[in-house]
């Protein structure tokens, strides 16, 4: 459940195309992340899979249904996606807001059912942010926004989760503590989840599948230990490095070389 | 593509003449340029009847197109906002309140009043939306507030002209702009304000150039940044006033030209305030002459052309700046 | 507080607020159509809309009081919930129809109308539906349609307005100064000279709009949280984008076209009612708050001053300034304005 495949999928904005004929497949109940410098069309892929932007060939199938048949309700309700920059409500509490990822779910002039309230109580619970529900968003620190805004998608209940940059703004102790969460999802509901990161390392330790992107074409996809390594990240971000294998988790670790510590 | 400034400078000049000699030569009656010459040099051509009649409204044109479009290009560099405009900030609708309230009241007698009350009108709603916005640079912001204020400002005087049917024949033709029958005599009573406001900010290039890279930095480099604000922005408004004063309120001069100029020359302050000074007279007068010729012998005063020539060019403006 | 015990509470409040707001709307309905100049005492106007004949009194209620009361009622609505929604859509609490020219847009034509064309009665009402709907659409158009960012919209709608001002005072110049004065109370928004005729037009816009406009609340509410996450959510955003942008132009050209332009309700409703609602924006409470304000200001209008009636449209322009800036000088944070 929540397998995602691109089929030859060109992606751009007007006329100008960012990714051209991509071949993408997501396994289901995987975490998949997607890395490349700024510009490589990452996010634009995720947007493409959201059906947020059409493609203009090929297409986008989720377990096998191509995603531009879907209405929007249905694709809602088994496809949820946090953009990088969500805007902050005025005046919504965290319990509001949350409620707000119910909305595939509830009819049009429905009320709230029970199952609406389980859904909200259990993304409070794991993103622990069940304290902060009667605060206003707005006052909250980044961090907690943020886990607020996971808690909203959780919310949503969907089979596929995509998350473009997460872990961006967040300091180390919280970046850590969201991809954790995304772990938990992925391993007791079994989410497939789709991730664009910008730290490789904690891509490479934290994704069953690596996705690498340059100039809107894939370079390389698969298990993490196979596609990092020093000519990848050679030939993907135009920088040296040394990759060996991150202490903690086993995964590959790039270390950069930068100019004051090349040795010749 | 920036056109280097000598030849800008030459062709900012010549337009300028030619719009001169334009507004002299054409009109319901056409005058060859040949006499147009000869009478601005001292000789006596047959048609120097038509011309005398024409000094007062070229010389009103050149005087308050420079001022409005100088008013404009200050305005724009002390807020940091391309939209700045006497017009869309209000300036204008206060002062006509002013002077709606005077020719109620019966004080507006002299010129010399209208002058003193436009100004005190300008100077009032100029203050207030320099008060509300501070400290919030966004763009949108201002244009809004200036809209709010006129829109006030013009229920008043609505309020104040819907009973009083004298001062409604007076208001509905002052309020659209003109330099059409505005002479010497309405000239000059503004000439102060207008000499003062030059003075305050003709020499303010270099120093909008500073204030244009941020409070910060601007202050680092040296600049008294609260009190060169005032200085700078009191000029615009006395520039904006007494232009008001003589024509009536007129947008977009000062939204558009130092913006044109900007898109030829490049946006060092100097050459925009030049520039504006040269190009604000052309506008206005091309404005005047398209009025006078578009149906003769009738007349659309130089204000309601210059709004309808306006609004596409703000269009314009906006869908190649504001990101979509 | 768990959420569940927050919801239900939230709620209560809610319902709370807007019983307060219908209840005060109806006691100004009444005020309207029973004080001011010539007043009425309530038993007699029953009596009168139960068939009785009570001579000049039942004229005047009849013909003059009731209509002016209902215009008054469903205009505010109408005003207050359209500029509300499109402050939601457009994310900027300062964004509004009167603003952005639609107002002026059935101004322009209807007093071209009224003085170039010597059009009448409902002839200058349907001139100016059509002259807000062109507006309307004209923005529409140049800003590049319903992906457009809300900047580009506000300031391109702010260019239009420049450009019918224009057109305003030419034909403000251009008549006599007679029908200079008409086209003038007709700008003002006077209530006055109030046909059945237009009270049943009106009625009929905000009995099928505003429903519409009410229901189209909850996703602008998810529109707010961005336009990416609301179409991760399900909602086809340019789709309610132009829902809204229809169903605004439909309340506010009609209510505009029957009333005359009445300033500042489209822009401050919205504001009002979020600060009546501890923040939370709401569409009814705004319609609501529209409601009372018009129905208020022609009520002040029509009390006995010294210099007789003034037209409501100018009571709300005068008192809209400094609601103005008391809006702004407590407007806190940056986003607010930005969107």
């Amino acid at each position: 459940m929540g397998e995602l495949i691109a089929r030859s999928v060109t992606l751009g904005y007007g006329d100008r195309v960012v990714a051209r004929d991509l071949d993408v497949e997501v396994p289901a109940g995987r975490i998949t992340s997607i890395v490349g410098p700024n510009g490589c069309g990452k996010s634009t892929l995720l947007r493409g899979f959201s059906r947020l932007l059409a493609p203009s060939t090929g297409q986008i199938l989720l377990d096998g249904d191509d995603v531009a048949t879907l209405s929007a309700r249905e694709l809602a309700r088994r496809l949820g996606l946090l953009p990088q920059s969500p805007i902050t409500p005025e005046a919504m509490t965290v319990a509001e807001l949350v409620g707000l990822g119910r909305h595939p779910h509830r009819a049009m002039l429905g009320g709230w059912s029970r199952s609406d309230q389980d859904a909200v109580d259990e993304a409070l619970e794991m993103t622990r942010t069940a304290d902060l529900a009667g605060r206003r968003v707005d006052q909250l620190s980044g961090g907690q926004r943020q886990r607020v805004w996971i808690a909203t998608v959780l919310a949503q209940r969907t089979a596929t989760l995509l998350l473009d940059e997460p872990i961006s703004f967040l300091d180390i102790a919280r970046a850590v503590e969201v991809l954790d969460l995304v772990v938990d999802l992925n391993r007791q509901r079994g989410t497939t989840v789709v991730m664009v990161l910008h730290d490789l390392n904690l891509a490479a330790r934290y994704s069953d599948r690596l996705i690498a992107m340059r100039d809107g074409a894939i370079v390389a996809a698969g298990p993490p230990s196979d596609v990092v390594t020093e000519a990848m990240v050679h030939d993907v971000f135009g920088v040296p490095s040394r990759v060996v294998p991150d202490p903690v988790s086993g995964t590959p670790l790039v270390v950069p070389i930068g100019r004051h510590h090349r040795r010749h | 593509m920036t056109v280097p400034r000598a030849a800008g400078g030459a062709i900012a000049v010549g337009g300028l003449a030619a719009g001169v000699l334009a507004s002299f030569a054409i009109g319901a009656v056409s005058v060859p340029v040949g006499d147009v010459v000869g009478f601005l040099t001292g000789a006596d051509p047959a048609t120097a009847a038509i011309l005398v009649a024409r000094v007062d409204r070229t010389l009103v044109g050149v005087v308050c197109g420079a001022a409005l479009a100088l008013s404009g290009a200050v305005l724009q560099g002390v807020t940091r906002n391309p939209l700045a405009d006497p017009g869309l900030l209000g300036i204008n609708a206060g002062a006509a309140l002013a002077v709606a309230v005077g020719v109620v009241t019966g004080i507006g007698a002299s010129q010399g009043t209208v002058v003193a009350l436009a100004l005190l009108g300008a100077g009032a709603a100029a203050g207030f939306v320099a008060l509300l916005s501070r400290g919030r640079p966004d763009p949108v912001l201002l244009v809004l507030l200036g809209a709010a204020v006129t829109a006030a400002c013009l229920s008043a005087v609505s309020a104040v002209t819907i009973r009083n049917q004298a001062a409604l024949e007076v208001m509905r033709f002052w309020q659209v702009g003109s330099i059409g029958g505005r002479g010497l005599p309405l000239l000059l009573p503004s000439l102060p304000v207008l000499v003062l406001g030059a003075v305050l900010t003709v020499w303010a290039g270099s120093t909008l150039n500073t204030l244009a890279v941020g409070d910060d930095l601007a202050t680092a480099l040296g600049t008294r940044i609260g009190r060169t604000r005032a200085l700078l922005g009191t000029g615009a408004v006395l520039l904006a006033a007494g232009s008001v004063a003589v024509v009536g309120p007129i947008g977009f001069v000062g939204l558009v030209v130092p913006h044109i100029v900007r898109l030829l020359m490049g946006p060092d302050y100097r050459v925009v305030i030049a520039g504006s000074v040269l190009l604000g007279p052309v506008l206005l007068l091309t404005a005047d002459i398209i009025g006078r010729v578009v149906m003769p012998p009738a007349e659309i005063s130089a204000g309601l052309v210059v709004l309808l020539l306006g609004a596409p060019v703000l269009v314009a403006l906006v869908r190649r700046s504001v990101h979509a | 507080m768990t959420a569940a015990v927050l919801r239900a509470a939230t709620a209560r409040r809610r319902r709370l607020v807007l019983a307060a707001a219908a209840a005060a709307t109806v006691a100004l309905f009444v005020a309207r159509a029973l004080l001011g100049d010539y007043q009425i005492a309530a038993p007699d106007a029953v009596r009168i809309l139960l068939g009785a004949d009570l001579g000049p009194a039942s004229f005047i209620f009849l013909e003059t009081k009731l209509p002016t009361a209902l215009v008054a009622l469903a205009a505010g609505l109408a005003l207050g919930g359209s500029g509300a929604a499109f402050q939601s859509m457009l994310r900027n609490p300062l964004a509004s129809p009167d603003v952005m020219g639609v107002t002026l847009g059935a101004s322009a034509a209807a007093v071209t109308g009224l003085v170039v064309a010597g059009l009448t009665g409902a002839q200058v009402t349907a001139a100016a539906f059509a002259g807000g709907l062109a507006v309307a659409l004209g923005i529409f158009v140049l800003s590049g349609g319903a992906h457009s960012a809300s900047n580009r919209i506000i300031l391109i709608g702010l260019g239009l307005a420049f450009a019918l001002q224009a057109v305003i005072h030419w034909v403000l110049i251009r008549g006599s100064v007679y029908q200079a004065r008409d086209a003038m109370r007709w700008l003002s928004g006077s209530l006055n000279a109030m046909t059945w005729d237009g009270v049943s037009r009106l009625w009929v816009a905000v009995a099928v709009g505003l429903p519409l406009l009410l229901l189209l609340g909850r996703p602008l509410r998810l529109i707010e949280v961005g336009d990416d996450l609301a179409g991760g959510l399900g909602i086809r955003v340019p789709r309610v984008r132009l829902a809204v942008l229809l169903v605004v132009v439909l309340l506010t050209a009609s209510a505009t076209s029957v009333a005359g332009p009445i300033a500042f309700v489209g822009l401050l409703a919205g504001p009002i009612a979020r600060r009546l609602n501890a923040g939370r924006s709401s569409l009814p409470l705004a319609a609501l708050v529209g409601a009372a304000v018009v129905l208020g200001a022609d009520l002040l209008g029509d009390a006995r001053w010294p210099w007789g009636p003034l037209p409501v449209g100018i009571i709300t322009g005068l008192l809209g300034a400094p609601m103005l800036v008391a809006l702004l000088l407590r407007s806190t944070s940056e986003e607010e304005i930005h969107g």
